[in-house]
């Protein structure tokens, strides 16, 4: 996420600029090398989630540069589907011809949206609805308002 | 069509934009008949929620005519009158399920945002910022709807538009404060804020068997209206001391439960109230909270405070120490509204739930902007102005 977005976003208040100053890497494992893994949990069972272990749209169609994995999640809650940027330079050279120069907001956002797909059978918008006239300032804020989606990388 | 637009800090302007249409397979788009102002409105309007975007259409509190259905729309037709939940629920993610509507996690379109602010994020809401999906709102001639077998829900033939309209908010966020509480025959009940949510609040807590309830306010007519048409008694905050009424009418113990229907914008009285607004207006804090300290204060020991008010980022001199040595339960969420409005139309229908005397005034939505004055400064005895996007 680009740091005009994340201004603009820490003016809703504090707490976003506490989760901001923390400085530490959310996108890191707790070995500080390997992307952490993106998780959503989706109100499905896994064999819907993933059949015959094939994850679903669009993270298949992101092949081998994303890994993905699928549990139960605890208390009937569905299925734990996890995704995060391939191991290796391959994956990630892969992830940024096909993503851009975001790997991880690429990964949450497919996430989001096969969540999403499985859950209500299409990905929600509001691209196309009428607004009145826009102006340079509000136009930053909703492209970094509607840019992140799922749980941001940071 | 014409549409009420946000143009900036206290700023509205009528435009004219382009009508709505089907974006999603389960949308409908409503000919929007009645959609009223709120107070949770002003928050945008004054700038304390400040993912407002110049050129976004407001409101979210709203009944019409179904004029347009998605593919995948199996509950309404072309035709039907509806009303519409000012929360957005997709109906099949674990929180819908649950019932937690206003958690839906499908149906807010910018969910990065309250994530970062909040940690995770809430449901969709109509004309309620980029923080809450960046909807358009219902001030305006016609209105899309998502998730319209979940969210809009057919009128009963009896009930007048001017009544419904506050099915689609002021009634069932009054109900579930009063319902999340856990408000039992028996129980001492007061209510902070006789606004539309407010006064709803005290009705329901009528219902559901409180014994005694009591609602504050400071402006006369809302009090009187409270007192006649919804039957609680009354305390005027700025006559009366409210933790002295609450604690005599209540036999020294204080309510069972308190129902903060005011919000981040809480006028008061004395230091406190200047002190939070000094705050507020640098940026040191975002919300002012007099009324839910005070709700907090008079709350009998292991009672259960219900915020129903509208904050949006910190507040500053939170009696956290109240709240746990008092062995006190906290219970918020914006409304879960899919939940409860079946049943509370057909409460209204039946006359349980009187709501048309709210509407105290009603405008083109032309005259949008004024109303929004009127109702942001209370003149003229305004409890709700309602656009009427047809004239």
């Amino acid at each position: 996420m680009e740091k005009s977005a994340k201004l603009v976003l820490a003016a809703f208040g504090a707490a976003g600029v506490a989760v901001l100053l923390s400085g530490r890497s959310r996108d890191r494992g707790t070995d500080g090398r390997r992307p952490r893994w993106q998780v959503v949990t989706v109100n499905r069972p896994v064999e819907e989630v993933a059949p015959a272990g094939r994850p679903p749209e669009p993270l298949a169609a992101l092949g081998d540069a994303v890994r993905t994995r699928v549990r139960p999640a605890p208390g009937g809650r569905g299925t734990e589907l996890a995704a995060r940027p391939g191991d290796g330079t391959r994956g990630r050279a892969r992830l940024a011809r096909t993503m851009g120069r975001h790997p991880e907001q690429t990964v949450a956002t497919a996430l989001r949206e096969a969540k999403q797909l499985l859950e209500v059978g299409e990905v929600t918008t509001v691209e196309g609805q009428p607004a009145g006239r826009r102006t340079a300032t509000g136009t930053l804020l909703r492209s970094a308002a509607h840019r992140s989606r799922g749980r941001l990388p940071r | 069509m014409r549409a009420l637009c946000w143009t900036g800090v206290n700023e509205l302007t009528v435009e004219r934009v382009p009508d709505p249409r089907i974006l999603n397979r389960h949308d409908i788009i409503v000919e929007v008949t009645l959609s009223s102002t709120c107070g949770s409105d002003l928050h945008l309007l004054g700038g304390y929620i400040p993912a407002m975007s110049a050129g976004d259409i407001i409101g979210h509190e709203f009944l019409g005519t179904v004029v347009e259905t998605g593919p995948d729309v199996r509950r309404h037709r072309v035709g039907d009158r509806v009303v519409v939940c000012s929360i957005i629920g997709c109906g099949r993610c674990w929180y819908c399920e649950q019932g937690l509507w206003s958690l839906c996690d499908n149906s807010n379109t910018t969910p990065g945002v309250p994530d970062l602010v909040y940690g995770s994020n809430p449901a969709g809401i109509f004309g309620y910022s980029h923080a809450m999906g960046g909807y358009a709102g219902s001030h305006a001639e016609y209105v899309r709807v998502p998730f319209a077998d979940q969210g809009a829900f057919s009128v009963p033939e009896g009930l007048s538009d001017e009544a419904a309209v506050f099915a689609s908010d002021a009634v069932p966020t009054g109900w579930m404060g009063a319902d999340l509480a856990g408000v039992r025959p028996g129980d001492v009940v007061a209510v902070w804020g006789c606004g539309g949510v407010g006064q709803m609040a005290a009705r329901a807590a009528m219902l559901l068997g409180a014994e005694r309830v009591i609602a504050i306010d400071r402006l006369p007519e809302r009090l009187e209206m409270t007192r006649r048409h919804i039957g609680a008694e009354t305390i005027d905050y700025s006559t009366q001391d409210v933790l002295g009424e609450l604690i005599e009418r209540t036999g020294g113990r204080g309510p069972d439960v308190c129902i903060e229907a005011v919000g981040m914008e809480a006028h008061g009285e004395g230091v406190q109230y200047h002190y939070d607004r000094a705050k507020q207006q640098v940026r040191l804090a975002s919300d002012r909270i007099s009324a839910l300290r005070e709700a907090i204060h008079a709350c009998r020991k292991g009672g259960t405070v219900s915020v129903l008010g509208v904050f949006g980022g910190l507040a500053d001199k939170f009696p956290i120490g109240a709240v746990m040595n008092k062995g006190l339960t906290l219970r918020t969420g914006q409304q879960h509204g899919q939940r409860y409005i079946p049943d509370l139309l057909e409460r209204m229908d039946r006359g349980e739930i009187r709501t048309a005397h709210l509407l105290t005034h009603l405008l083109p939505l032309d005259e949008g902007p004024r109303g929004y004055a009127m109702f942001k400064d209370k003149t003229d005895g305004c409890v709700r102005a309602v656009l009427r996007p047809g004239g």
